[in-house]
């Protein structure tokens, strides 16, 4: 400041005034853009799609108030009873298998074995794969004439039989095993770093004390992974939400409509049958579920830390 | 000196502007999505012909979804008051963007060139809102064909069957010399394209119309229609298992390959065919499917044309609505794509029997009353309501539900869709 105050002082007061003034502003200005277009297109959008599940819009929207009578023929309706249950038994295995399995192996791996960074990159594969290539490659790898089913049959056991692709009542497992395929690599590296940053003398005390192995992973490290549970359920849980790409690549959702997801639901009826309203109705229940189960979630686990 | 010339040319300038104008070549934006083998042929035909003419062709592609994609790009450039030129929608749908005033009038065209005398009254009706020409037919497919390979139809010592029970004993015979008799692609407008013909079959024209087109919840929910769906479960018995998810042409070509021995589905694969280099009549045969010789489910396309702004784009969108009814275009373009002029007055020399058997029947049928619209592929009823039909008839298909119960709930679908 007193170098500053050398030369020409009111100019270089305003300068100073401008700098301080610009890097208060800076943030704000940085952000505003990411701001208004996350205002406008996430919420903005949500409202008009609220607004429209509340008209009788068809091929274009339409503003007139017509009341609930797109959730009263949703909930009528026989096919979105099936995607919802669909979701539940999707959603539920494909959370639970992906953070089991993807926490097995990263134990595994974290036992100091020689090839670990090639081990590592070949469950992470899967990852860089978009769903609709895991889709159309299970897809032929599920078909019985072609994949898996034929392949054991030619080794010599002519009665296996694995069909679950062409099974409606079987089909979403399917899904399930494309998903988990795809994601368990990426929650084990999750988990990976997580156990990598367990502070070492606790486990070494642990040892001290002469607690075996297994007790100590359930007992101290595992519990001291729970922001990891955390993250690993909120990212995969608005993966099976969001689902879409997987289902279409694999099965279309058939046989039938026996896989379809709320996601391939609201897109059939939004845009393929022109009832705008009805998928609007159906995107607003996707919304609803979302919120209902994931704000007490955030919010109990947003808090606590606050309290340990 | 400077000023001199610039004047000189700047009359130039206006006189070429001028001339520009007297000839009003505009620019005519297509939306379509005919982007594979074929069909891109088709159209790349319009597109020289319209050049011809000195207009020029904006091409508007959208690939994907069976036109779900084309359609969502449609509506949000419409809604912002941009819409092409024209754009390749079909059936009832004209009907919906007609309602909503952007379609254009093309009725000067269609005096002049005289489309109601080339058209037969059911193809124009399509083409018509409020009683004006908004759209213009480009071809016509029949649906309601079987596709059937006569080499194994000898192998198996079967005859290929005019009558469902006829193809209950051929599928039989087929079946047990080691052939799938029925090739199915298991996707829901696949089964919708089997199960029509069956109910055209199994109930007659009229009975169709009264379910698919009028929405009779009476003729809906009927014992005609159980016994369509009966048939249909009949039909499941002489498919194979690793049908589901299988695309169109790749259970044309089981039947190509010989390893089975039908297949229901519409002219659009006879292309699939002539493309393995086999001809008709020997190699393949096309016959109508059972109970159906006489009748007829048409699929036309069409172009609908918009409201445009400017006299050159509008003149350029006039010149494409008389050249899409030319002979030359409608020849060209059904040659290519399998299908059958839309227009009366097209030389037949050029196509093979089974266009001459699907004109003949056109023709007969559109007299006698028998010439109906595709419910499968949208032109007996809106998107809404086909979707609602599709559900039944898949679901049926994939479960064990009962006739009775599928009929049932096809009449209720259909009422709530609406």
């Amino acid at each position: 400041m007193k170098q500053v105050q050398d030369s020409s002082p009111t100019l270089n007061e305003d300068r100073v005034n401008f700098s301080d003034w610009i890097q208060q502003l800076l943030p704000k200005i940085v952000l505003a853009p990411t701001f208004v277009i996350t205002i406008v297109f996430v919420y903005g959008y949500i409202l008009w799609t609220t607004w429209l599940s509340f008209t009788r819009s068809r091929m274009l929207p339409r503003y007139e108030w017509a009341g609930v009578i797109q959730f009263e023929k949703l909930f009528a309706n026989d096919r979105w009873w099936v995607a919802v249950k669909n979701l539940a038994i999707f959603g539920g295995l494909f959370i639970l298998i992906c953070i089991v399995l993807g926490l097995f192996i990263a134990i595994l791996l974290d036992q100091r074995i020689r090839v670990e960074g090639a081990l590592r990159t070949i469950f992470l594969y899967p990852m860089a794969l978009s769903f609709i290539v895991t889709g159309t490659i299970w897809r032929w790898v599920l078909n019985p004439g072609l994949g898996l089913e034929k392949m054991v049959r030619e080794m010599g056991f002519s009665d296996f039989v694995f069909d679950w692709i062409i099974d409606p009542e079987m089909a979403i497992y399917t899904v399930v095993l494309a998903g988990v395929w795809q994601s368990s690599g990426f929650v084990m590296a999750m988990f990976l770093a997580g156990l990598r940053g367990v502070d070492d003398s606790i486990i070494k005390a642990a040892q001290v004390e002469g607690a075996s192995l297994p007790r100590i992973y359930w007992k101290i490290i595992i519990p001291c992974l729970r922001p990891v549970f955390f993250s690993a359920m909120i990212i995969l849980s608005h993966i099976a939400i969001k689902s879409f790409d997987l289902v279409m690549a694999l099965t279309r959702g058939g046989p039938g409509y026996s896989t379809d997801l709320p996601a391939t639901f609201m897109y059939t009826f939004t845009f393929t049958r022109s009832r705008i309203g009805f998928g609007s109705a159906s995107s607003v229940m996707m919304l609803a579920a979302v919120i209902a189960i994931l704000v007490p979630y955030l919010y109990s686990e947003l808090r606590s830390p606050t309290h340990d | 000196m400077i000023g001199k010339r610039f004047k000189v040319v700047l009359t130039t300038l206006a006189a070429l502007g001028l001339f520009m104008t007297n000839v009003q070549a505009g620019e005519v934006e297509v939306l379509h999505w005919w982007t594979s083998g074929g069909e891109a042929k088709s159209v790349a035909v319009l597109k020289q012909l319209l050049e011809k003419e000195g207009h020029s062709w904006k091409d508007f592609a959208v690939a994907g979804g069976g036109g779900d994609n084309a359609m969502t790009v449609l509506k949000s450039r419409v809604i912002s008051g941009d819409a092409p030129a024209a754009a390749q929608i079909k059936g009832p749908t004209i009907q919906e963007w007609g309602d909503e005033g952007v379609l254009t009038n093309l009725d000067s065209v269609a005096k002049a060139n005289n489309w109601d005398k080339l058209l037969p009254s059911v193809v124009s009706k399509v083409m018509k809102y409020d009683g004006h020409y908004v759209a213009t037919p480009v071809n016509v497919h029949r649906v309601n064909w079987m596709w059937a390979n006569p080499e194994v139809f000898k192998k198996a010592g079967a005859t290929i069957p005019t009558t469902w029970a006829q193809f209950e004993v051929a599928a039989k015979k087929i079946k047990k010399a080691g052939f799938i008799p029925v090739a199915r692609g298991g996707q829901n407008w696949q089964d919708a394209t089997l199960f029509e013909s069956i109910v055209l079959g199994v109930g007659g024209a009229d009975f169709y119309n009264r379910a698919f087109v009028k929405l009779d919840s009476k003729a809906l929910n009927s014992k005609t229609m159980i016994r369509a769906f009966d048939t249909f479960r009949m039909v499941k018995k002489y498919t194979d298992k690793d049908a589901p998810g299988r695309d169109w042409n790749i259970a044309t070509a089981m039947v190509i390959n010989g390893k089975a021995a039908m297949q229901f589905m519409g002219d659009w694969a006879k292309g699939e065919f002539l493309a393995a280099k086999k001809s008709p009549g020997t190699d393949f045969v096309c016959v109508a499917a059972p109970q159906t010789s006489g009748m007829y489910t048409f699929n036309i396309d069409s172009f609908a044309m918009f409201k445009v702004k400017g006299a050159d784009k509008i003149n350029a969108q006039k010149t494409m609505a008389k050249l899409i009814m030319g002979p030359k275009f409608q020849e060209a373009f059904n040659l290519n794509k399998g299908s059958i002029p839309a227009r009366l007055g097209v030389a037949r020399t050029k196509f093979d029997s089974c266009a001459h058997d699907s004109m003949d029947a056109f023709l007969a049928s559109s007299s006698s009353g028998e010439l109906v619209p595709s419910m499968a592929h949208g032109m007996s009823t809106f998107s809404s309501i086909q979707g609602a039909i599709y559900d039944v008839v898949t679901k049926f298909y994939s479960s064990d539900m009962s006739s009775q119960a599928a009929a049932k709930q096809m009449a209720m679908g259909v009422q709530s869709a609406q």
